[in-house]
């Protein structure tokens, strides 16, 4: 039993790192930290796959003349490969995470939740500050601000 | 082999890098690139669909690699069937005008139409994967594009984004870590040859664990109750096109791959026999049945109804799944229909009327039936098809529901089903009773009219498609339901 949390040691890590990533994600109040969580999140997904191909005794999966084509003596490239591709997925939704809370600061002027939650809540226009790079969201929401003047 | 199951996700794919690119210096003929790509994506879809109802699935292997080393596109009937309702979905939203259906005209340089042919490309790979990671990549697509789309919508819409853009990735990556344990357990990520190794493993912990991995990542995706709590924020603030393609496809792309894993791999005697994971399913599926028309009802905002309300019809097929048995099972496909073609009719028609009054909030829109008789007509079809009574596509699915919940014996179950369609009812005649027979009080809809073709085009359109759902309903069963069903329940 000993034995194989030593031998798996780094699962725990792992496990350690989810646990980590989704208290970030779901406990914090600050919108910064709950995207460092997400990334911790998806980090420990990759850790866990690139430790479930780790082969004692092998080698990297390029064939050599000294271990010859016996499938055993190398890793298995294929979780390498997909975490490579998970990894560049990930940077896409940092980048468009990234990208929405600098339009939510540009907007409120704070990352705090629940600040955010009470100006959206609060007075319509509480929340809105002309800016240029603002454009598609004007259109929007003069026609919002239009709907709601007349209520 | 055939081109065809590549070819679905690829010329959207194309169409949304053209779009982008003409977008650049046209910002009018974009939308025009995203509709020619979303009518040869249909064309597509339809062809495909009418080859493999009297065929074999159609297959196609990446680069030439045999599966399961190479990646394989699969078209079954299912996926036809679901590809056919994304590609048609898609086709409208795209034709939808921008000014109503984005709020505002995209200028150059702002993607929106290459953002929504991206989304229909994830969503029509996802239904052609047959590969579990490749599954995934198609997952995140679809979802970063719709991170994207939803915050077109303005301040709170882009918050929303923000909360549904966490929730979303923690859903994917649980998704991910449940195929990482699949592959470490069989060594293979092909479907159908995960489906073949599987019974050898089938006891261990560790697929079980895969199994409600899998179930709650891709319950988040499908917005399932309680996993539902990015919907209605992200519904009511997306712009209306947005909104009508996120209600009607995208969330169906969840439960596809629920569908399509929790039985297509792991099989119902796994799934639903070994472990409760088809008893959770429904009975959460219930709660969302409940909570969501409950919520509807409380609701002052038009979109808001709406949003709530798909909660509600998500967990009809959330119900649908996990009673595990082929009635119920066609039940839940059809519903996947029904609901696609209902919602998003009363998102076209929600972003008509505001379009034209600049009115969202329900106690305004008293009257208006007397102002836009065609819209408002095309809105009483859909509002019946919700509630469920016939002669519209609605009555149908929820009349296979409820025979599935009998033939399982769950009796507490058919009766929520049956009871919410009265909750449902409240919400919906009310407005109908509003609209139609109540007299107009908000001055802004003094001399408001009809909109244009290009507004009530789509919406008669889905609205005459809920009268053909409700009289083809037993072709569509017997060529395409029936068999898909049996052959996904076979095992049990």
């Amino acid at each position: 039993m000993v034995e194989l949390f030593v031998d798996r040691y780094v699962y725990l890590f792992v496990l350690v790192l989810l646990s980590i990533g989704l208290y970030g994600m779901f406990a914090m109040r600050n919108l910064a930290k709950k995207l460092v969580g997400m990334t911790i999140f998806t980090t420990a997904i990759y850790l866990f796959f690139i430790e479930g191909s780790v082969k004692d005794g092998a080698t990297a999966p390029i064939i050599s003349p000294a271990v010859g084509v016996d499938a055993a003596g190398y890793v298995d490239p294929l979780p390498h490969l997909l975490i490579l591709t998970a990894i560049v997925v990930g940077v896409g939704i940092v980048g468009v995470g990234l990208a929405l809370l600098v339009r939510i600061y540009q907007a409120h002027g704070t990352l705090e939740e629940n600040e955010v939650v009470a100006r959206l809540s609060g007075s319509p226009r509480a929340g809105r500050r002309g800016h240029p790079l603002d454009e598609p969201a004007q259109a929007t929401s003069a026609g919002e601000a239009d709907g709601e003047a007349g209520a | 082999m055939s081109a065809l199951p590549v070819l679905l996700p690829v010329i959207p794919l194309i169409a949304g890098v053209l779009a982008v690119l003409v977008g650049l210096y046209r910002p009018a003929a974009a939308q025009a690139v995203a509709t020619l790509g979303m009518a040869g994506a249909l064309g597509v879809a339809l062809t495909a669909l009418a080859q493999v109802i009297d065929g074999a699935p159609l297959r196609h292997e990446v680069g030439g690699w045999p599966p399961p080393i190479g990646i394989e596109y699969v078209l079954d009937p299912l996926s036809g069937f679901l590809a056919t309702i994304i590609a048609g979905i898609g086709l409208l939203a795209v034709l939808y005008p921008a000014k109503a259906g984005l709020g505002f005209v995209p200028k150059a340089g702002l993607p929106a139409y290459g953002l929504m042919c991206l989304l229909l490309t994830g969503l029509l790979g996802v239904v052609v994967s047959g590969d579990l990671f490749h599954l995934f990549v198609f997952l995140e697509i679809y979802a970063i594009s719709t991170y994207a789309l939803v915050a077109l919508g303005g301040d709170r819409a882009i918050f929303a984004s923000f909360r549904y853009l966490l929730l979303g990735t923690a859903g994917s990556g649980l998704y991910l870590l449940g195929v990482g344990f699949i592959y470490f357990t069989t060594g293979s990520l092909n479907m159908a040859d995960v489906a073949g190794l599987l019974p050898a493993v089938a006891d261990s912990p560790t697929i079980a664990a895969a199994a409600a991995l899998i179930t709650v990542g891709l319950g988040v995706k499908m917005a399932l109750f309680p996993l539902h709590v990015w919907l209605p924020d992200a519904h009511t603030n997306a712009p209306p096109a947005i909104a009508a393609l996120l209600a009607a496809v995208q969330v169906k792309a969840g439960a596809y791959a629920i569908i399509r894993i929790n039985y297509g791999v792991f099989g119902p005697g796994l799934v639903a026999d070994e472990l409760p994971i088809a008893e959770l399913l429904t009975w959460f599926g219930a709660a969302g049945i409940l909570v969501g028309s409950v919520m509807a009802i409380l609701q002052t905002d038009f979109k808001r109804l709406l949003a709530y309300s798909t909660v509600a019809q998500l967990g009809y097929i959330g119900v649908g799944i996990g009673l595990a048995n082929p009635i119920a099972l066609i039940g839940a496909l059809l519903h996947i229909l029904n609901h696609a073609v209902m919602k998003s009719g009363l998102f076209f028609i929600a972003g008509g009327i505001y379009s034209q009054t600049k009115i969202k909030e329900i106690p305004r829109m008293s009257g208006l039936g007397r102002k836009m008789p065609l819209l408002m007509s095309g809105f009483a079809i859909a509002a019946v098809s919700m509630v469920g009574l016939p002669p519209t596509a609605g009555f149908i699915s929820k009349f296979y529901l409820v025979l599935g919940a009998i033939e399982g014996g769950r009796w507490p179950i058919a009766v929520i089903i049956v009871g919410s369609s009265l909750l449902t009812a409240v919400y919906f005649v009310r407005l109908i009773e509003r609209i139609f027979t109540g007299k107009v009080t908000d001055p802004k809809l003094e001399d408001a009219h009809e909109p244009g073709p290009r507004i009530l085009g789509p919406v008669m359109l889905l609205a005459v498609g809920l009268l053909v759902i409700f009289l083809a309903n037993v072709w569509i069963v017997d060529a395409i339901l029936a068999p898909v069903a049996d052959a996904l329940l076979a095992g049990r």
